[in-house]
């Protein structure tokens, strides 16, 4: 397969500084992924590729089969039918640890935070880090000052500031403070790929801004991120590629120079056809 | 910090109302409320009778207690993971009498006997996570019916009969010796209940395995995605559990001087009591076991304190009910807590 056909769209819609990102080979691939659930097709074999250094939006209507193409990439669901490849690798992720350990993190669009734990703990779940010396390698005890204080650096380059004391727990947030602790968790840890789903749902102005503010600092730093929103002048504004979700497949691929929003949203919706 | 932090804190802090402030606190430290709860019964029943506070009458509270103590523990692991066991009582009973049958019946040395009656406990735990984890069924079902498979085994192996401490090795009836600390007379089953509670509460409160148990019980998807193996941290609570259970049948047999299939009836409903009244939520995801072992503390304190005062046991039942209710619906209340 050539570059030009794994991109998806022509070479020149792509702005000329932007262009090294695609000579690479692509880090994560999908092809054909499918999954159903009862009589319901919830991915109808969608392939995409994900370059290092890039910004890939996954935009479509409620219901177009976004979430669960995210899920299946990063192992919350086994998909039916396809593979993914990692960096060329042909990859199976049975379980979202499976992902995370290959330095995919994901925000899934329901958080998937514990209430009744607090900020850091989250931050940490599944990856605990253990104090130093006996204490920690033969009781096992949990450094719980140091993940507080790494907790507190992560959310403070989110920018949030009314988010004070890592030991709160997070039932006690606002619905949009709990999404910045989904988000803040990802830009920590993610080492390759970061999954967003819809991670400005809940936010106010300026916490959207620091949002998308990471995302172009995660591919500034070599991460490829994936961008799923409704929102689209945040999908425009950060976006190399828009891929468009369309009732379980792909609609196709476009970019924010060859079309506008407006283009955008009729083919989502089906009114227009990707000529 | 800068002065937005400042305002920000500032601005949290002057949302809350007394009641307010008191629900985030237990909210924080569910075992506060039955700790002011055994205040108040302390200071009641002492004032009721003198006796009540006497080391004598402290240390055979507690020996009272030791054996519900020590099963409250398994039971408040699994209802941490939202689940429910009914089978504490029979997996004890079918411990206890592997650990005497074999060393009474079998000649099987003694410490043998324990290894293979706390293994024979693990076992019955184990199944309980496989069938909860594997098969999908709801702790309640599945305990439900290894509460009468259990119960069966045992008594079936047993012959239901008791078998006294004069046919069992010293070993086997070593929980039962009772040792001098200052006035108080422990006994070393109740000391190893202490260990117990100690251990365990490290895990829960020091490890990240503690951390998974509370994530499990209060949103299993959420764990899930966040990457804790959910199905592996149940089985390990299960199989705790049973490890808990065996050795609260050892305990047992020290007590009450015999393994007795009939022993410890009431072992299911006083286990679940202990850790309701200690603050656990039944919904999951809260609480801990030092509540549950002062939840365990009240109920024995209630039957200490009105046998004293001279009163109908009756009322101890009355009251413990009360209890009950009371501390669920609190926790109700708690669990309504906003920023
Ligand atoms: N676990 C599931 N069980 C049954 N059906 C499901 C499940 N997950 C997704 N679906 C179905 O698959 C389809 C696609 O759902 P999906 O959540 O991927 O949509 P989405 O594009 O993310 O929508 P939204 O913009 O509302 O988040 C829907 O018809 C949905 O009902
Ligand atoms: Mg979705």
């Amino acid at each position: 397969m050539t570059t030009m056909e794994r991109l998806a769209v022509p070479l020149d819609d792509i702005p000329e500084d932007r262009r090294h990102v695609y000579e690479a080979e692509p880090l994560l691939s999908a092809r054909n992924l499918g999954i159903t659930f009862g009589r319901v097709v919830g991915l109808d074999g969608v392939s995409l590729d994900l370059y290092q250094g890039e910004v890939l939006a996954v935009i479509g209507d409620n219901g177009a089969g976004k979430s669960t193409l995210i899920k299946c990439l990063t192992g919350a669901y086994v998909p039916e039918t396809g593979e993914i490849y990692l960096a060329g690798n042909q990859v199976t992720f049975r379980v979202p640890q499976d992902a995370r350990a290959a330095g995919i993190e994901t925000v899934y669009q329901q958080l998937a935070v514990i209430p009744a734990l607090d900020i850091a703990s989250n931050l940490y779940l599944a990856r605990e880090e253990r104090r130093k010396g006996p204490l920690g390698s033969v009781l096992r005890m949990l450094d719980k000052k140091g993940m507080r204080e790494r907790a507190a650096t992560a959310v403070q380059n989110l920018g949030i500031q009314t988010i004070q004391n890592m030991g709160q727990a997070v039932e006690t947030l606002s619905g949009g403070q709990r999404q910045s602790v989904a988000v803040a968790r990802a830009a920590a840890f993610g080492s390759k790929v970061v999954v967003l789903d819809e991670p400005t749902a809940a936010l106010g102005v300026k916490e959207s801004t620091s949002v998308l503010n990471m995302i172009k600092q995660l591919r500034e730093n070599g991460l490829a991120v994936i961008l799923i929103s409704h929102n689209m002048p945040h999908v425009w504004e950060v976006a190399d590629r828009i891929l468009i979700q369309r009732l379980g497949s792909c609609a196709g691929v476009i970019t924010p120079s060859s079309h506008d929003m407006g283009e955008g949203v009729a083919i989502m919706t089906g009114a227009r056809k990707l000529t | 910090m800068t002065t937005t932090s400042n305002a920000a804190a500032e601005f949290s802090r002057r949302r809350l109302s007394p009641a307010q402030r008191i629900q985030h606190l237990l909210h924080a430290h569910p075992w506060l409320s039955p700790l002011l709860i055994l205040v108040l019964t302390t200071i009641v029943f002492s004032a009721l009778n003198g006796r009540y506070l006497a080391p004598n009458a402290q240390s055979l509270l507690l020996q009272q207690v030791a054996v519900v103590a020590c099963l409250a523990i398994g039971q408040t692991l699994i209802i941490l993971t939202a689940g429910i066991d009914l089978s504490v009582g029979s997996i004890t009973i079918l411990s206890m009498m592997t650990m005497a049958s074999l060393a009474a019946n079998s000649k099987v040395n003694g410490g043998l006997a324990i290894l293979i009656g706390i293994a024979v406990a693990v076992g019955a735990g184990f199944l309980n996570g496989i069938l909860v984890t594997k098969v999908n069924l709801p702790p309640f079902i599945v305990t439900l019916g290894t509460l009468s498979i259990f119960t069966a085994i045992a008594l079936l192996y047993s012959g239901g009969a008791s078998i006294q401490e004069d046919r069992l090795p010293d070993l086997i009836n070593w929980t039962g010796t009772s040792i001098a600390l200052g006035p108080f007379r422990f006994t070393v089953g109740v000391i190893m209940v202490l260990l117990l509670y100690g251990v365990v509460g490290f895990a829960l409160t020091q490890t990240a395995w503690g951390r998974h148990v509370f994530a499990v019980g209060d949103d299993p998807e959420s764990a899930r995605l966040s990457g804790v193996p959910t199905k592996r941290v149940l089985l390990s609570v299960y199989s705790a559990a049973g490890l808990i259970y065996g050795l609260a049948a050892w305990i047992q047999i020290g007590r009450a001087g015999a393994a007795s299939p009939n022993g410890i009836v009431d072992a299911n409903l006083d286990s679940i009591t202990a850790v309701v009244i200690g603050g656990t939520s039944l919904f999951g995801g809260r609480g801990g076991v030092i509540g549950t072992l002062l939840g365990a503390v009240i109920v024995g304190a209630f039957t200490l304190g009105l046998s004293l005062a001279g009163v109908d046991q009756q009322w101890r039942l009355l009251a413990i009910g009360v209890l009950i209710i009371v501390a669920v619906s609190l926790d109700q209340w708690i669990r309504r807590v906003k920023a």
